[in-house]
């Protein structure tokens, strides 16, 4: 049984939208884990994996091994955050035998959020009451590398007061994918501008995801569009009352 | 970097995107429909099988490929080994003059469109045909392929009745179905005067020796059939060791492509005409094609690539493919697969954008028949780019960029500091700007906000509030 959860809230929560950390910790807390958050933590390496510049991906990566390596779980708000280190950390360190060993260490002990909630702590139904219509955006990486499809659907309907419309496309890419975002931007908000069409027809107010990565751009091209619909991560909605 | 600008024009163009946009993802419903577990419950298996096949017979090419040879030669055909396209070219050449051949005709076939071979018999007189309704079309507009599967998937029907009015001398004429019969016409005189039928393959069977096309429109079968010589064109990727792997490749190619269980036609083509049969052509030639092949063979960690078979299932979910299109890749494969085996033939800086030309989204990876790793063979082409320009010297801002971001990453205290002085200089009304300050407009942060509104740094990262957090409780 896990008590201890050590979150790994990713660079952009910590910076950007601290509130998705606050919420990941109030659910867990009323959940009975006790919390930690070493203050040492800073990012995962991705930005630098993702633009080709493995050396300065590799520096980072080790850094956050030496973090994490000792936590008994590691529980992080993203899909793509915890996908890195379960499934791109070993492409990066397979000429590192050492480091190669610590990470299928770390690997079974670290947990996208809606999963840890699903498949550790065995919850559905955290508590909590939203009244909103939303709509639940598929980010990439928790859909593809992850598998994660159904689990956010099942919390979601059992937060009282909420009802779910689907998208017609709600695997297709939001276009943020890290600085192909501004390597090409035109092709990067085209994409948005497609997601967001879609969010757009199921007439919510409210797009939920995963990924405050793919948030952020959704929520960027939704305010420049002039629209009032607004990004929320899980976190936020099951920690609403 | 330097993506081509002509992105940017098919971006702009809102015919063109809902025309793409449309068509892929009608591609992409047919396939969902046929490879759904309750239709087709082994699909993943397949997929496992496919792989598993085609990296067996990558492995042992040289053992299939003699087989093949033996067998095609056992039954009356001969196998013509080409380094590349000059080869191809050259034999055809020769070939045609030799036999006083002066009209081709030709199926749908990547391998020919990859070394322009239409060019190369145009200069030698030859008239050549393409045959393939989409082909025909875009041969008629002087086009490439727009996709690997559906060459004139971009066009639509009132551009097509332009160029069949300006090429054909035919009325205008907007009803598909009655463009398609004024096609049929034209192309039947072709067949019955042409000399040499040209195909590709979609696979070669070793074990005997024949050439199989999977086709729609019937014009495989008399490019193939009429002419007194047929000659198949393939890549020596193409190889499966046994006809009963056909079981599940066509299983896959159809399904992956445009969701057909199986094409109309799945042809099996062994040799020329023998005495008791009553068509078919009086020779027939393989030419197997190299060019760069071995060389992506003798690499253990690109191999995978040779899996493809060209169903064009990547490039349908590519939500990239999808707003730039199949003219602004490099070469006349587009597409996840094209940005990934492009720079594999054309050499890694040849291109350096395109492998970057991603969000990474994964779509193509999933729905690849063979399962190649398209995701993670882009990610290794942008290291091997990135180790690349570093050593030539180029590419210095953004390594510095990320030599100090890494420095940060690793310095928590400096971290939080500059996360506070960012909070400082960029805040916005309602936590968005829609542009970064003044003189700090430059950049990546001008590219993002030239699209979406950009987030401002929290006042209080989530550090600081956690820190109050824990300081009260």
């Amino acid at each position: 049984m896990v008590k201890r959860v050590t979150l790994f809230v990713t660079c952009l929560v910590d910076q950007l939208f601290p509130k998705i950390g606050l919420g990941m910790a109030d659910v867990l807390e009323d959940l009975g884990y006790e919390l930690d958050f070493p203050e040492a933590q800073t990012c995962c390496g991705q930005p630098a994996f993702n633009s080709g510049h493995w050396d300065e991906a590799r520096q980072v990566a080790r850094y956050f091994l030496d973090v994490f390596r000792d936590c008994e779980c590691v529980v992080c708000p993203s899909g793509s955050c915890a996908a890195m280190v379960t499934h791109h950390f070993e492409e990066l360190f397979a000429g590192d035998p050492g480091r190669l060993a610590e990470v299928r260490a770390l690997k079974p002990r670290v947990w996208e959020f809606s999963q840890f909630l699903l498949d550790v702590a065995g919850v559905e139904d955290v508590g909590a009451r939203l009244d909103r219509v939303v709509t639940f955006h598929d980010s990439c990486h928790g859909l593809r590398e992850l598998r994660i499809k159904e689990g956010p659907r099942r919390l979601l309907a059992k937060v009282r007061g909420l009802e779910l419309r689907e998208m017609d496309i709600p695997e297709e890419c939001c276009g943020f994918g890290g600085t192909f975002s501004v390597k090409f931007p035109e092709v990067s908000g085209g994409m948005a501008r497609t997601k967001i069409d879609s969010i757009l027809r199921t007439g919510a107010g409210t797009v939920v995801g995963l990924d405050s990565s793919c948030l952020l751009q959704i929520e960027g091209a939704l305010r420049r569009a002039g629209s009032q619909v607004r990004a929320m991560h899980l976190a936020e909605v099951l920690a609403s009352r | 970097m330097n993506a081509p600008d002509k992105i940017l024009t098919t971006l702009a163009n809102p015919p063109l995107q809902k025309a793409v946009y449309a068509a892929t993802g009608r591609l992409m419903d047919h396939r969902r429909a046929v490879v759904t577990p309750e239709v087709l419950p082994d699909f993943q298996e397949l997929r496992t099988a496919a792989n598993a096949i085609k990296r067996h017979t990558l492995e042992n090419l040289d053992y299939y490929l003699e087989q093949l040879e033996t067998n095609v030669t056992r039954r009356g055909g001969t196998v013509v080994w080409c380094k590349d396209g000059a080869e191809v070219a050259d034999f055809l050449t020769r070939l045609a003059k030799g036999k006083n051949a002066r009209l081709v005709v030709k199926s749908k076939s990547m391998t020919t469109e990859e070394i322009d071979l239409n060019d190369k018999l145009e200069e030698a007189g030859i008239e050549t045909v393409e045959t393939d309704l989409g082909e025909f079309i875009i041969q008629l507009m002087r086009q490439k392929p727009y996709h690997i599967v559906a060459p004139a998937l971009h066009l639509t029907r009132y551009e097509v009745a332009d160029v069949f009015t300006q090429r054909l001398g035919v009325e205008r004429e907007t009803v598909i179905e009655k463009q398609t019969m004024i096609a049929r016409r034209v192309l039947r005189e072709k067949f019955l005067a042409a000399d040499i039928g040209i195909s590709g393959a979609n696979f070669l069977v070793a074990d005997s020796g024949a050439v199989v096309l999977c086709t729609n429109e019937g014009n495989a079968r008399l490019t193939t059939t009429a002419p007194r010589i047929h000659v198949a064109v393939a890549g020596i990727e193409k190889l499966v060791p046994r006809a009963a792997d056909l079981a599940v490749f066509l299983k896959l190619l159809g399904r992956s492509a445009t969701g057909q269980p199986l094409t109309v036609y799945t042809s099996f083509l062994s040799g020329p005409r023998r005495e008791s049969e009553i068509d078919g052509p009086q020779e027939f030639y393989l030419v197997l094609l190299d060019k760069g092949r071995t060389q992506v063979l003798a690499n253990p960690e690109k191999r995978q690539t040779l899996f493809c078979i060209r169903c064009g299932a990547c490039l349908n979910h590519c939500p990239v493919y999808r707003k730039i299109g199949g003219h602004n890749y490099p070469w006349v494969y587009s597409g996840p697969v094209g940005a990934v085996i492009s720079p594999l033939y054309q050499g890694m800086m040849h291109d350096p954008w395109l492998p970057f030309a991603s969000s990474l989204c994964g779509a193509c990876g999933e729905v690849c028949p063979v399962k190649i790793e398209l995701p993670k063979l882009l990610l290794e082409h942008r290291d091997e780019i990135v180790r690349t320009k570093a050593a030539q010297g180029q590419g210095r801002l953004e390594k510095l960029g990320f030599r100090l971001w890494a420095w940060l990453m690793r310095h928590p205290k400096l971290y939080e500091l500059a996360g506070t002085a960012g909070s400082v200089i960029a805040s916005g009304d309602s936590g968005w700007m829609t542009r970064l300050p003044g003189p700090m407009n430059i950049g990546p942060g001008k590219a993002w906000t030239s699209q979406r509104d950009m987030p401002a740094l929290a006042p209080r990262s989530f550090r600081q509030l956690w820190r109050e957090r824990r300081s009260r409780s």
